[in-house]
């Protein structure tokens, strides 16, 4: 009956055909969806709290309070001989726990998972290697120095180093320079008190 | 330095973060955190803070927003924090906006001169930080004020620096192709870095820039392999070593670039094969990074042209995988058997059990991934099976995304598959009645256009035995309470169409059921409609056929209210069915012939059946009408506009001083022909200042950018490009002079995979099978190979016969690998030289390999070829590479021991002093322990974790 008004909609949609499931939809997460290996790098504690943040796709305050509690009550309440991976809205979490910490990382479908948890692992061995046998303290009280070792590792949500030692170093760098740094500006303010006075 | 614990902070922050860390509910953390946002406003407007203190500040705001409260009274300050001039502040800062800022934030316009200002630092500390910051930050409006510094850092000479600006260069490719897209050739140029960093960081860009455009990159198949090879070959610093494999997350990247390269392309593929297979064997798959590598390489396997001897490869990795007891690699072993089956589909049926026992799995995410191989594998004689089982699982789960997922999956397999139109009609009803709302309304519409066009080849009367079947069940289904509206759409649209078509019901009956419908989901106003539009359809039916309508009372009474609804189209289609009451049957007919809603509706564009009505008009004396586009008002306009785009875009935001006119013309270099070399990616320092000054002159110039990239090449030494273009003849003059050591090479892979297959099968043997497993095996992979000849019906599954062509044909192309094994040894591997220190455009005299490619190309190009082909080349080879990989072993040694010393050094670092080597790391954990008890007792002290029996973490995982 070519009277109906939904007959012109109908021919349109139709001709399309059955949505892809490769590319589904997100209506609570409109961001653009650059091709990058991580979307954000999450450290929750056992009991939810948040640890360290990294959001390497743009998110909003309010959508990442959300992303946080959704994706804590998948990832706490996994059992421990299970995947290490989850399915969330159309993504894939790679999570590993270490000890009391759950370290958590999103990635897209088609990503290699064993990579990222390797990439998990290799941040976890630096932050070993960097504060001396890591604890959950030492991040809860350096959060931002997790964070420059993030920013090493990571960049723009991809792999930035694969080496441990080229990473050290870097972080070495950079807090031996800040402390010379320091020393040499109280020496030449000394200088100059001296000089002028 | 604070790493010992590095309790440095005030007291009032190590306060505030042990009672965030004993708050007992999340109300009483919000209740700290506001009480500290508080206290944060107030000192932080603080004109004279000291820099310290103002530090601390913005790392407690860092950890205010990180707890999901909104930090954005302090932005500012961290953005002013950016400008000083001590780097341990600047980090600070620059830390604090990468957290704080998204790169649309109106504050980044702020902060780009301090960027600007620090990228020209000559810290590279600083530079790397800023580096940091512009990955984060810079937007597509203010990548024109950075990118001539970011270009010019690509030839830094620290590596960090290099390897952050081509990541900095990357994400200014994805925020904004255009304005890089004249740059991208310094990708290629920075794949043959002296640091591996660098070039890893490198395959990240390549990678994208692959994925869309395979064909303009098919020249560095050579490069991308040699690269592999010798990364397999552990050339690289054991720096890169990661759990005993060689550069595996290089490795991962290069397979991945690899995949797309040789994606239906078989000499490209031909290239791979080599160093694939050599992965597979070398790969150590008792890690997890090793089983990671696999996976890529079964990933490359499957997307490449097909070679026999590595999908058997490929197929061993999978049965490991989904043999072992790890669910990570039971589930990457059920991905990757998703991408093999399109290759050889025949390898499903071996594994068949193990992926019943991933299907019954209680993990969730390995179920999820069963059913997306069982959706690839569906034939028209698993269908039934499987979409059932799809459908159980669709009901017993929560989670709505994958719920409408689930459900479209359901449906695209039903309408492709479906076994009879019984079936189809019952499977969609379900999808519909569980997952109602969720399914895409574009799936509704493709039912009911499926009920109406019928299966399309078969006759009418199958056709309409689909409807009445179809009705049937909607009539039955209407019964049911609460039904989703999409699917109440669907039926009412049957119900109109076709509900008296086979003359089973009558009119009223319809009618009657249409009404209740309307009644009892009066809130859904897009029902109501349907179902007013239906009974339009009844009664129109009825009129044309000459029978007398006589409306049921409930239906009047539902008319009547719809005639005074507060929705226009409900009014609007009530009104119509008054009218088309009142008509005789001739007009029915006419304005809605039954059955006709696939019949197309032409549409008179030009309304050609209003021109006698326009000519009357203009003999009366009307004005004609003008085409927009020759209005000449509108095309100012147009014009207009045009011009103020084109302005906005060529400058827009303009972030650096004007320049003197004279500097474009001094950079202009006559253009020379080098078409021949313009591939090879070279390092070329110098080159790239000159770049930027043509890239500042806008748009016209941006084209003599580009040709004098190709400049300045000669007398510079190549590195990986060298290959590409001997590789086109290499293999096919080689195929000639087949050897016999490349023959005996592929018994010896072949007896070995022999052996591999049998001890699986005997291993098979033994594993106990419950029958009904076995029965729902055999359903759905179709048990033996029954199932596989059976031609296919749907458009799912490859022609068979063209696949076993494929086959012999990969078959005949083993032989080539064969002798392309010789080809390749022919081809001498480059040197890496990583930590050579600078580009030398002489071979060093050491190198033998050099003074034989002297001898062997007399510096063209293109003269190469045929010298490739050449018998002595091919004869002498062997002893090249032996001499070859000495010296070379040599030179990475001494290499290493200068990256370690480079480590050691004193004024390094505190923590890191003297613990360059593992075995040194080791032994030092014995202090360690000492602090990490220290640490447990400050914990039980301040009650950190309360719940947590040990917070000294990682020591066991590490130990």
């Amino acid at each position: 009956m070519r009277h109906n008004p939904e007959e012109a909609q109908r021919h349109q949609k139709s001709e399309s055909g059955i949505p892809a499931f490769e590319a589904p939809e997100n209506p609570d997460f409109p961001f653009r969806l650059l091709s990058r290996m991580i979307h954000f790098v999450l450290l929750i504690s056992r009991q939810g709290k948040v640890r360290l943040t990294k959001w390497y796709s743009p998110y909003s305050q309010k959508e990442r309070t959300k992303v946080i509690r959704e994706l804590g009550g998948v990832i706490l309440s996994r059992g421990p001989k299970l995947c290490n991976f989850v399915d969330w809205r159309g993504f894939k979490v790679v999570y590993k726990r270490y000890a009391s910490l759950y370290f958590c990382m999103c990635i897209d479908q088609d990503d290699n998972e064993l990579e990222v948890l390797e990439i998990i692992h290799h941040f976890v061995e630096i932050l070993d290697r960097y504060f001396g046998s890591v604890c959950e303290l030492d991040l809860i009280f350096n959060f931002h120095k997790a964070y420059y070792i993030l920013d090493e590792l990571l960049l723009a949500g991809e792999l930035q180093e694969s080496s441990k030692k080229t990473v050290a170093r870097l972080i070495a760098a950079q807090d031996s320079l800040v402390e010379t740094a320091k020393e040499q500006a109280s020496s030449i303010s000394n200088i100059i008190a001296q000089a002028t006075k | 330095m604070g790493s010992q614990g590095g309790f440095y902070q005030s007291k009032e922050f190590l306060d505030l973060v042990k009672s965030i860390g004993e708050a007992r509910s999340k109300a009483e953390e919000d209740r700290i955190v506001l009480g500290e946002i508080e206290t944060l406003k107030r000192r932080i407007s603080d004109p004279d803070i000291p820099k310290r203190k103002m530090k601390e500040y913005i790392i407690r705001l860092v950890y205010v927003e990180m707890l999901g409260h909104d930090a954005s009274f302090g932005y500012i300050h961290a953005v002013k924090m950016t400008h000083d001039d001590s780097l341990l502040v600047k980090r600070t800062g620059y830390l604090a906006v990468t957290l704080f800022l998204n790169e649309d934030h109106d504050l980044i316009i702020l902060i780009v001169n301090t960027i600007q200002k620090d990228l020209k630092s000559d810290n590279y500390l600083v530079v790397c930080t800023a580096l940091n910051a512009v990955c984060k930050l810079i937007n597509e409006e203010t990548i024109p004020a950075v990118l001539p510094l970011v270009v010019e850092l690509l030839a830094h000479p620290k590596e960090a620096v290099r390897k952050k600006a081509i990541m900095a260069l990357h994400r200014f490719y994805q925020k904004s192709p255009s304005s890089v897209s004249h740059l991208v050739s310094n990708f290629r140029k920075r794949l043959c870095d002296n640091d591996p960093g660098v070039m890893g960081a490198t395959l990240c860009p390549l990678f994208e820039l692959i994925t869309i455009d395979v064909n303009s990159y098919k020249d560095l198949v050579m490069s991308f392999v040699s690269i592999l090879k010798q990364v397999t070959e552990r050339r690289l610093p054991k720096a890169y070593d990661y759990h005993q494999m060689p550069a595996p997350f290089i490795q991962i990247k290069l397979l991945k670039i690899l995949a797309l390269l040789g994606s239906g392309d078989k000499q490209a593929s031909e290239n791979m094969y080599t160093v694939v297979g050599d992965i597979f064997r070398k790969c150590d798959s008792s890690s997890n990074i090793g089983n990671a590598v696999l996976y890529e390489c079964i990933c490359c396997v499957s997307s490449i042209y097909p070679n026999p001897k590595l999908l058997e490869s490929a197929a061993d990795a999978i049965s490991r995988f989904l043999k072992s007891d790890s669910h990570n690699l039971k589930y990457m072993g059920i991905d990757a058997l998703g991408r093999l089956i399109k290759i050889s589909p025949e390898i499903a049926e071996q594994h068949q059990l193990a992926v019943i026992d991933c299907l019954e799995d209680p993990d969730d995410t390995l179920k999820r991934k069963t059913f997306e191989l069982l959706y690839k594998m569906t034939k028209s004689t698993n269908v039934e099976v499987i979409v059932d089982r799809m459908i159980d699982y669709m009901i017993s789960i929560n989670d709505n995304h994958y719920k409408t997922e689930i459900a479209s999956r359901c449906v695209e397999l039903a309408e492709q598959f479906a076994p009879s139109n019984q079936w189809f009609i019952q499977t969609m009803n379900k999808v519909f009645a569980h997952a109602g709302d969720l399914v895409n309304t574009k799936v509704a519409h493709n039912l009911m256009r499926l009920i109406a066009e019928g299966f399309g080849e078969e006759d009418d009367t199958a056709d309409s035995q689909l409807r009445s079947s179809a009705v049937e069940s909607y009539l039955h289904i209407l019964g049911e309470p609460k039904l989703p509206s999409v699917f109440l759409q669907v039926i009412c649209w049957v119900l109109g169409e076709y509900g008296t078509a086979d003359g089973r019901y009558s009119a009223s009956y319809i009618t009657g059921k249409l009404c209740d419908v309307a009644e009892a989901y009066s809130d859904d106003e897009t029902v109501k409609a349907y179902a007013v539009t239906a009974l339009m359809k009844i009664y129109a039916i009825e009129i044309a056929a000459g029978r007398k309508v006589d409306m049921l009372p409930e239906c009047q009474a539902l008319m009547e209210e719809f005639l005074a609804s507060h929705s226009t189209d409900l009014q609007q289609r009530a009104y119509e069915l008054q009218a088309v009451i009142g008509l005789d049957a001739h007009a029915v007919e006419s304005i809605m012939p039954s059955d006709a809603s696939c019949e197309d509706i032409e549409v008179d564009k030009a309304l050609s059946f209003l021109n006698g009505y326009i000519q009357d008009s203009i003999e009366k004396g009307a004005q004609p009408y003008i085409p927009e586009s020759e209005r000449s008002g509108m095309l100012n306009i147009s014009n207009f506009r045009n011009q103020d785009h084109h302005e906005a875009s060529s400058h827009g935001l303009r972030f650096e001083a004007y320049e003197l006119p004279n500097q474009t013309v001094q950079s202009r270099i006559p253009p020379a022909s080098l078409a021949s070399t313009e591939l090879v990616p070279v390092p070329e320092p110098m080159y790239v200042r000159e770049s930027y000054q043509t890239t500042i002159v806008p748009s016209a110039s941006s084209d003599a950018g580009s040709t004098e990239l190709k400049l300045r090449l000669d007398g510079v030494q190549k590195k990986w490009g060298r290959q590409t273009h001997s590789s086109a003849t290499s293999t096919s003059s080689s195929t000639s002079q087949k050897t016999v050591n490349g023959i005996t090479q592929v018994d010896g892979s072949n007896t070995s995979n022999s052996r591999t297959r049998e001890t699986y099968d005997s291993r098979k043997q033994h594993v106990e099978v419950t029958p009904e497993k076995q029965k729902l095996a055999a359903s759905l992979f179709g048990g033996s190979s029954k199932s596989e000849k059976k031609p296919a019906t749907g458009h799912k599954i490859p022609k068979p016969s063209s696949h076993v062509v494929e086959k012999s044909h990969a078959r005949k192309s083993s032989m080539e690998i064969a002798s392309e094994k010789k080809a390749s040894f022919q081809q001498p591997p480059d040197l890496l030289d990583f930590g050579e220190p600078t580009v030398k455009s002489a071979a060093p005299s050491v190198d033998p390999f050099k003074e034989l490619e002297g001898l062997l190309e007399p510096t063209t190009q293109v003269a190469s070829d045929e010298n490739h082909g050449s018998t002595t080349a091919a004869a002498k080879s062997p002893d090249i590479m032996g001499l070859y990989t000495e010296t070379h072993a040599g030179i990475y040694d001494k290499d290493d021991s200068d990256i370690l010393s480079g480590l050691s050094n004193p004024p390094v670092t505190n923590m890191f002093g003297g613990t360059t080597s593992m075995q040194v790391a080791q032994s030092s954990k014995g202090p360690n322990l000492k602090d990490a008890l220290e640490k447990d007792a400050l914990v039980r002290q301040m009650g950190v974790t309360p719940s947590s029996p040990n917070p000294n973490l990682f020591k066991d995982l590490f130990g």
